[in-house]
């Protein structure tokens, strides 16, 4: 992609040196026009800064100078005289040169260092710019030491912007929550200055925030949130407790000091109140002298350091994040609950809005907030890291590449990736499965590998990263690849492919993953038999994940399996047919679209689609189900994304998105195709999830018989 | 429902690295050539955040920015001044027109979706 750009980079500068070569020859006639001085400009100032951002820094930086020339012309520092635009239409030669430089090329620098030199002869000495501080970018990314990390510090930070600062598109509370994520932050909103109702401006900002925050980052980060508002705002950051003081006490400063501090209270005032003699705060709020919130705001850090410090001296600094051992089955009650809890919330959420009564829908929205994060905590307490089993797979590739006589390494990465306890059980398979085949048939013997100028050495690559609401596991190996042929005419010999089609890389290698294939010769102790892929293709399914191979002959093979976070509850689209409502998961649902009688009968008896232009297979589910009554004026099309291909679902209503805990349907219906489980639905009626992947298969491979 | 950006760059390039990062980060974009395109683009369309380049024939971004705060659709959505001057009036100049941020050429795809998330929020 970035080699796209670059092209289109380069067409680009050549269009616009053409532009400003025209337009130096007509300033040639008209020195004084300003409309061509700034077009010049403008064509300079664009080569220079994309230029800069694909990598063409000669480029960048000789045309920086000759920018800057223009830059004093623009202003009226500078005339246009003949010699600079000789001196200028040189440089557009040169740039034209540096553009078309070939890669690996010397650049002979000797034409833009004379041109540069001579158009610094025509700027006024004192005129002559600094060097510039190189550009730097307004944010840098996070990085945190493990110096910071042991240093936590708590921060009093007082934010008020400006009134108006809704108009400049920032969101101050996106702002108080980037402050959240730094650390443990206690927040409280002052509201002393918003105005009374008719004063008040909807557009406008009145209120300002105190926050305290235990960080382990520096003073640099918390000012990092803030870069682009730091001149719209009144901001005090101070620091008010750091792990490094030796703890002589637990407690922290009294209320009225820290109000003094702030500055909120003067001393004075604070004695004749303290002659009083009641509690403070309260007297404090009662003769008018602090505004309930700024109190509450003081109270509030005196609580929060407090607690910091009283944790910092229970938990000795040595022992690292406190863990219980709790036995699986019971987290795997608490899942279950979990999921009735969705469920029956969902009801009450149904009930709420049907009653209309605002009190009750309230409480039912608090329900739903908590519920949701119940659940994201009960699903996290699950998580574990893939780690434990990546040592499980070194030691069997050990094993395998002695008994083979092959030299084998392991190498994995992203170890530490979270999943799920169920999904990492269920993955264990087909991995065996994969490696054992990377390791047979993927990597050559080290004197094949030595021949074919290979280092004598495999490796095998086992890795792991998060993608979306998938993780992504990968397994490669620096072998031999898949033999694309062979595989395909294996295929075609057991009639999975017909010899004549026409079938794209990833088609033919998925075919590994039939039951039985094998193109191996001689069966190993390792594999061959052809049982293997197919289990994996079975295992993963069963995971709702995916699995896409790459291979190059000769350089190895890629086999990635896309596997979801969790499988105890999903995001899911209900939609319903007649009476019944089922369910699909939205991960790979694109969008929905109308179909009317008249799309039906324009298409002659072929389920087809035309969406925007593009054609769309769908599968009616009413018929798919037997499902008698009359179907609606107009259904719905559900179009899913399924293995790279978009294929619809024909539906009568789509109802909405849908929080879908999952319950497998037992046993008797373990040879249901195309139902993946069930959900119990808010008014207590059950609807089945759908397999869509099965399902397109299931009816392709009616379709294939007819045939 | 994916954020849907503008970006609004005279140059094609950046426009194309522009577009195929946020799509990459699960954006959608819609581009406009210069500030006129731009402007006459967000009149009818809703966007949630724009993205400007601040040299641009027709009008440029300091032109395009106020244009927006001034407009009603996308007055009060967060806009991101591209800029190749790390000079603080040109800075001071886009903040004074109503821009939320800026992000100084050249950039990184990584620096561009963290200012990106940033003012999104």
């Amino acid at each position: 992609m970035m080699e796209e750009a670059v092209a289109t980079y380069r067409d680009e500068a050549s269009e616009l040196l053409t532009e400003l070569e025209t337009s130096l020859l007509e300033l040639e006639e008209t020195p004084d026009d300003s409309d061509l001085i700034n077009r010049v400009f403008r064509a300079m100032h664009t080569i220079k800064g994309s230029g800069a951002m694909f990598g063409f820094d000669e480029i960048a930086s000789f045309t920086h100078e000759v920018e800057t020339v223009f830059d004093m012309v623009r202003n009226g520092r500078m005339t246009v005289t003949k010699r600079l635009l000789d001196l200028t239409l040189k440089s557009r030669d040169h740039i034209s040169y540096l553009l078309n430089i070939p890669e690996g090329e010397e650049v002979d620098r000797s034409d833009g260092d004379a041109i540069i030199a001579g158009l610094r002869q025509l700027v006024p000495q004192v005129e002559l710019p600094q060097k510039g501080s190189p550009d730097v970018s307004a944010i840098n990314l996070p990085k945190v030491s493990e110096e910071e990390l042991a240093n936590e510090s708590t921060w009093r930070i007082r934010f008020r912007p400006v009134t108006n600062i809704l108009m400049c598109g920032t969101n101050p509370i996106s702002l108080i929550n980037e402050l959240r994520d730094l650390g443990t932050a206690h927040v409280v909103a002052q509201l002393d200055d918003v105005p009374e109702l008719d004063k008040l401006v909807a557009e406008n900002c009145y209120i300002y925030w105190d926050v305290i925050l235990t960080t382990t980052r520096g003073e640099d980060a918390i000012k990092d949130v803030f870069i682009f508002v730091e001149d719209d705002c009144e901001l005090k950051i101070e620091l008010i407790d750091k792990s490094g003081l030796i703890d002589k006490e637990q407690g922290y400063k009294k209320l009225g000091d820290i109000l003094v501090e702030r500055g909120d209270l003067s001393p004075i005032e604070m004695q004749k109140v303290l002659m009083l003699q009641k509690r403070f705060g309260e007297l404090l709020i009662e003769q008018g002298i602090v505004s309930p919130e700024k109190v509450q705001s003081a109270l509030l850090e005196q609580q929060h350091v407090k607690s910091v410090r009283k944790e910092r001296s229970e938990t000795p600094p040595t022992e690292s994040a406190a863990s219980i051992r709790v036995p699986a089955e019971r987290l795997d009650q608490l899942i279950n609950l979990v999921g009735e809890m969705v469920t029956v919330q969902a009801h009450l959420t149904q009930v709420s809005l049907a009653g209309g009564d605002p009190t009750f829908i309230s409480i039912s929205e608090e329900v739903e907030r908590l519920t949701n994060e119940l659940r994201d905590t009960a699903l996290n307490i699950r998580m574990l890291p893939i780690g434990s089993t990546f040592s499980k797979f070194k030691r069997l590739v050990r094993d395998l590449s002695s008994e083979l006589g092959k030299e084998i390494e392991m190498e994995t990465f992203g170890a530490e990736t979270e999943l799920d306890k169920t999904v990492i059980e269920k993955l264990n398979d087909p991995l065996v499965h994969i490696i054992r085949n990377s390791i047979d048939h993927g990597i050559e013997m080290p004197a094949v590998r030595t021949a074919a100028g290979k280092s004598s050495r495999g490796t095998v690559y086992l890795g792991a990263e998060h993608s979306g609401d998938s993780v992504l596991v990968t397994i490669r190996d620096d072998g031999a690849g898949l033999d694309r042929d062979r595989i395909r005419a294996k295929a075609v010999e057991r009639g999975l492919l017909s010899a004549s089609a026409e079938v794209s890389d990833k088609e033919i290698y998925s075919q590994i993953f039939a039951p039985g294939f094998s193109t191996a010769d001689k069966v190993t102790s390792v594999s061959g038999r052809g049982v293997g892929m197919d289990v994996v293709k079975r295992g993963i399914d069963g995971l709702r994940g995916s699995i896409e191979v790459e291979s190059t002959r000769g350089t190895g093979t890629t086999i990635t399996l896309k596997i979801p976070l969790t499988l105890a509850i999903i995001d899911s689209l209900l939609v319903k047919i007649g009476k019944d409502h089922f369910v699909l998961p939205l991960a790979s649902v694109e969008e929905c679209v109308e179909l009317t009688k008249e799309d039906v009968a324009n298409s002659h008896g072929r389920n087809l689609a035309n969406v925007r232009g593009v054609i769309i297979p769908y599968i009616p589910l009413r018929q798919q189900f037997d499902i008698n009554d009359n179907p609606p004026e107009i259904e719905q099309i559900v179009i899913a994304n399924i293995h790279g291909s978009k294929v619809g679902f024909v539906v009568d209503h789509v109802v909405g998105e849908h929080q879908t805990v999952i319950k497998s349907l037992g046993k008797m219906y373990h040879d249901v195709k195309g139902v993946s489980g069930a959900t119990i639905l808010g008014d207590g009626t059950v609807a089945l999830i759908l397999d869509m992947g099965v399902l397109l298969q299931t009816v392709e491979q009616s379709e294939k018989e007819i045939l | 429902m994916a954020k849907l950006i503008m970006s609004a760059d005279d140059s094609a390039s950046v426009r194309q690295m522009v577009a195929f990062t946020l799509k990459q980060n699960g954006y959608d974009v819609v581009e406009a050539v210069d500030g006129r395109d731009a402007l006459n683009k967000l009149n009818t369309q809703k966007v949630d955040m724009l993205l400007t380049d601040l040299n641009m024939p027709n009008m440029d971004g300091i032109g395009l920015i106020k244009g927006v705060r001034a407009g009603s659709l996308n007055k009060f959505i967060p806009i991101v001044m591209l800029t190749t001057e790390s000079n603080d009036t040109k800075k001071a100049e886009g903040k004074a027109a109503g821009a939320t941020g800026w992000i100084v050429k050249p950039f990184k795809p990584e620096q561009l979706i963290a200012v990106v998330k940033k003012v999104l929020g």
